[in-house]
């Protein structure tokens, strides 16, 4: 499969990049990792005049914490999250959700950044995002703003990026003491999208009672789904597996799957259902066991 | 549209060339210097019967560009042999690892990196670290053992 031609541009700043983007806006394609992009020109299912090749740039691949929170590169490698100390150690629900995503060879490419610029539902990070209420800090030619994550996913492979801008980092506030997340991805064999996935992150006070709770889908509609009724009835709670069924239950109402060949929308569903529940069973154990 | 002026280094020896940007790296690895070791399985990333060293990361050649290598190192399996087979190579052949063969260059490539970075891995991790490739004859027990055979050879055991 040969994509059609396109024009290459290999900008080695971002002003640069930005520049090659304001001239070309509708005609061109930033290419990052390139796992979501060159399928899609290989189907041409997509073909750009230009492609805005960004690796090049140096700076954009990153974990670090500052701030209060945990900031990454855009660039940033899923293999990069795998191998991190930090995100293994302290943000388990991101090394989940980095290990499930695609191979081995395609994580030492794919970005983070790009699983979110592509506005997928089924990709995995949004749905991981979602429950860590992250922001996604955007670059355009006036400079940078931050975008909430609960207004980036605007619908099937729209976000609210413009055509003008890059996104350049992801921030995740940093848990409080006594939180712990989970995702969990329910696919028929490596490297497929996700059947089902759920994301889980919640925080528990001194007593074990549930502070607050962010949960977010996986290919369960047009775009990544938070399931807020289920977060909101956790809330404030004491734990156990009668509120977790009852939330289990509010997440797959939230779920708005389609049929395909991965199952039934009834499937699909009951797999959220039963991926919540399993999610935030072990989210409240690894959230006690930070205490 | 416009030719890119592309300097690589592929197994040692270094190629600068002119290439149209829309050319897969398999592709310029196959058909423009004759490297005919790295096969095309499913051409969607899927199968890892394409994977090549770039920058000593494995990765699928069939969704690549041959311009973003400008710069770069890649090794195929070509590269491998030096006078003697390869540790990888000899363990595909004393554990009978492969049946048709086809999957074989992009599993030595693949294993080449997750030995690199992990000289002792468990079964289950050699499985996980192969689950991007995959191999229609023989299933994956010999496949497992042959790589198991390169990881001792590779620490000087037998």
């Amino acid at each position: 499969m040969i994509p059609a031609a396109f024009e290459y541009l290999a900008p080695k700043t971002l002003p640069e990049a930005l520049s090659y983007l304001q001239q070309h806006g509708e005609e061109a394609k930033i290419l990052s990792g390139g796992h979501s992009l060159i399928p899609m020109l290989k189907l041409r299912l997509a073909s750009p005049a230009y492609l805005i090749d960004i690796n090049g740039i140096p700076g954009m691949e990153y974990i670090e914490e500052s701030d209060g929170y945990l900031k990454i590169g855009a660039l940033t490698r899923e293999s990069a999250l795998e191998d991190s100390a930090l995100i293994r150690s302290n943000y388990p629900i991101i090394y989940d959700t980095a290990k499930m995503i695609a191979d081995p060879q395609v994580r030492n490419l794919a970005t983070v950044g790009g699983n979110l610029a592509h506005g997928d539902p089924a990709n995995d990070h949004p749905a991981t995002m979602l429950a860590l209420g992250a922001q996604v800090v955007a670059t355009g030619p006036n400079g940078k703003r931050t975008i909430p994550i609960d207004t980036f996913f605007v619908s099937l492979f729209e976000t609210a990026l413009d055509k003008s801008e890059i996104l350049t980092e992801l921030q995740i506030p940093i848990p409080q003491k006594g939180s712990g997340g989970v995702y969990l991805k329910l696919e028929r064999k490596v490297g497929d999208f996700a059947t089902a996935g759920v994301a889980a992150q919640v925080t528990v006070d001194q007593n074990g009672n549930c502070r607050s709770a962010g949960i977010g889908l996986t290919n369960a509609g047009a775009v990544p789904i938070r399931a807020k009724k289920a977060e909101d009835i956790l809330a404030g709670k004491k734990v156990d597996a009668a509120l977790i069924q009852q939330a289990a239950q509010l997440a797959e109402d939230a779920a708005e799957p389609s049929a395909d060949l991965r199952g039934s929308v009834e499937y699909k569903k009951a797999m959220i259902k039963e991926l919540t529940k399993r999610a935030l069973t072990l989210a409240f154990d690894r959230a006690k066991g930070g205490l | 549209m416009p030719k890119h002026s592309i300097n690589v280094t592929v197994n040692g020896e270094q190629h600068t060339t002119e290439v149209e940007p829309r050319l897969l790296l398999v592709h310029f690895l196959r058909e423009a210097l004759n490297l005919t070791g790295t096969h095309i399985g499913c051409d969607t990333s899927n199968c890892g019967a394409c994977t090549v060293l770039l920058n000593g990361k494995s990765v699928k050649s069939c969704t690549v560009f041959a311009v973003q290598a400008n710069g770069k190192q890649i090794k195929t399996i070509e590269g491998m042999a030096n006078g003697a087979m390869h540790p990888l190579q000899e363990g595909f052949h004393q554990e009978h690892g492969l049946q048709c063969g086809y999957c074989t260059p992009g599993m030595i490539m693949r294993a080449h990196e997750l030995l690199e970075k992990n000289p002792s891995p468990s079964e289950e991790e050699i499985r996980w670290g192969i689950s991007g490739n995959l191999c229609r004859c023989t299933g994956y027990v010999n496949i497992v053992k042959a790589i198991q055979y390169a990881a001792n050879k590779m620490k000087g055991g037998a």
